[in-house]
């Protein structure tokens, strides 16, 4: 927080507007970049939790997946604070998509 | 300037020509309207040939051609782009020499009727005419990124990408260098047009670096938001054209200094001055916590 926004927050002020206009602009590039409109990515978000979380026990309230973008390159960033690991995770070789979480 | 005879040259429309290594093609697009790429070329191309190089500028806005008006030349047009590429008239009958500043010649673009048969390779032949017999051929790309870019852009080895500290701009400025990459121009280089620096160093517009850290792309050149540019193209004369001292007109000549390789230090807006209220300013977003 710089002194500016202090005196902002302290006057009830808004505060200024070029980090919202850098953060709004980072997501929509990202989105932009990456041709996956928000509604593609909560669905990529929600499978890739699933299939996670059938190996290991996620914190999904903690979890994070987002697009960030960094020097024109954009990255699927997923952040899964894991619990603790299942007791029977599915066995190797069976079509993972028959386990059961 | 020595200013070679055009007859001598050319020998007409037949083949493909061949441009040598040191003629630099050089596309300014932006993808956004207004911005400011008619202004950049106009001025760019003036600011080259006083500095001794031969420039040509190229409107390649087909539809909506503004440059011949910018740079006062709008009454001396006879021939276009259109004849030229029909066969109709020679490059050097179509092209418009500056008076005061003969290093830089016009080529004006036909009318919008010219869209319909207008192809990449139409516009790779009027840029290979042009680089045969000139050291820069800036070429002013129309707005968006349909047709009229993808022509333009298929003429091109570099690119010059314009864009204001605003969000739409950079957003749009994004979506034309993704398209120049995949098309394998290099260098790109960014101009920041349009910069307010009491606004920057009031955190209420994007700042240089959030621009050029977002588009990853080299900084040619910073122009401040300046009145006299509205003045010069009431006048038709670029800001370069008679050494004014207006920071538009500054920064235009240091970005032609810079793209012909000359090293001119690039001044960060915010934090030049030395008055109290800079000093304050500073003070100001300093990290508390």
């Amino acid at each position: 927080m710089t002194l500016r926004d202090f005196i902002d927050r302290l006057l009830g002020r808004q505060p200024a507007s070029a980090g919202m206009a850098r953060e709004r602009l980072q997501l929509v590039l990202a989105h932009d970049r990456s041709d996956l409109n928000p509604e593609l990515l909560e669905q990529m978000r929600r499978e890739i939790l699933e299939v996670v979380s059938r190996y290991v026990e996620i914190d999904v309230e903690e979890g994070d997946v987002s697009l960030e973008t960094e020097d024109r390159v954009t990255a699927l960033v997923a952040n899964l604070p894991i619990k603790r690991a299942r007791p029977n995770p599915p066995a190797p070789g069976n079509d993972p998509t028959m386990a059961t979480a | 300037m020595g200013w070679p005879e055009f007859g001598a040259i050319i020998s007409g429309m037949s083949g493909i020509p061949v441009t040598s290594a040191q003629n630099r093609t050089i596309l300014i697009c932006s993808g956004k309207g207004g911005v400011g790429k008619t202004t950049l070329t106009a001025n760019l191309g003036i600011a080259l040939a006083k500095q001794g190089a031969r420039t040509a500028v190229l409107d390649a806005d087909f539809g909506l051609r503004n440059l011949d008006l910018l740079l006062g030349l709008e009454n001396r047009i006879v021939y276009t782009a259109q004849e030229v590429l029909a066969g109709s008239c020679r490059l050097e009958q179509a092209l418009v020499k500056h008076k005061q500043e003969p290093n830089l010649s016009l080529l004006p673009a036909g009318n919008p009727r010219m869209l319909e048969w207008l192809t990449p390779d139409d516009m790779k032949k009027i840029v290979g005419l042009l680089a045969e017999q000139f050291d820069y051929v800036l070429i002013d790309c129309p707005a968006g990124i349909e047709d009229g870019f993808k022509n333009a852009a298929a003429a091109c080895r570099e690119a010059l990408v314009v864009t204001t500290p605003e969000v739409s701009a950079v957003r749009d400025a994004d979506r034309v260098i993704g398209l120049l990459q995949t098309r394998e121009i290099k260098p790109i280089q960014l101009v920041l047009n349009r910069v307010r620096p009491r606004m920057m160093a009031n955190q209420e517009m994007l700042s240089v670096s959030d621009v050029t850290d977002i588009l990853a792309l080299p900084l040619l050149g910073l122009v401040l938001e300046d009145d006299q540019v509205i003045v010069s193209t009431n006048r038709g004369e670029p800001l370069t054209l008679n050494g004014t001292r207006s920071p538009a007109g500054q920064a235009y000549t240091n970005v032609a200094r810079r793209l012909r390789g000359e090293e001119v230090p690039l001044t960060d807006p915010t934090k030049e001055g030395k008055s109290l209220r800079a000093k304050l300013g500073r003070l100001m977003h300093t990290k508390i916590f």
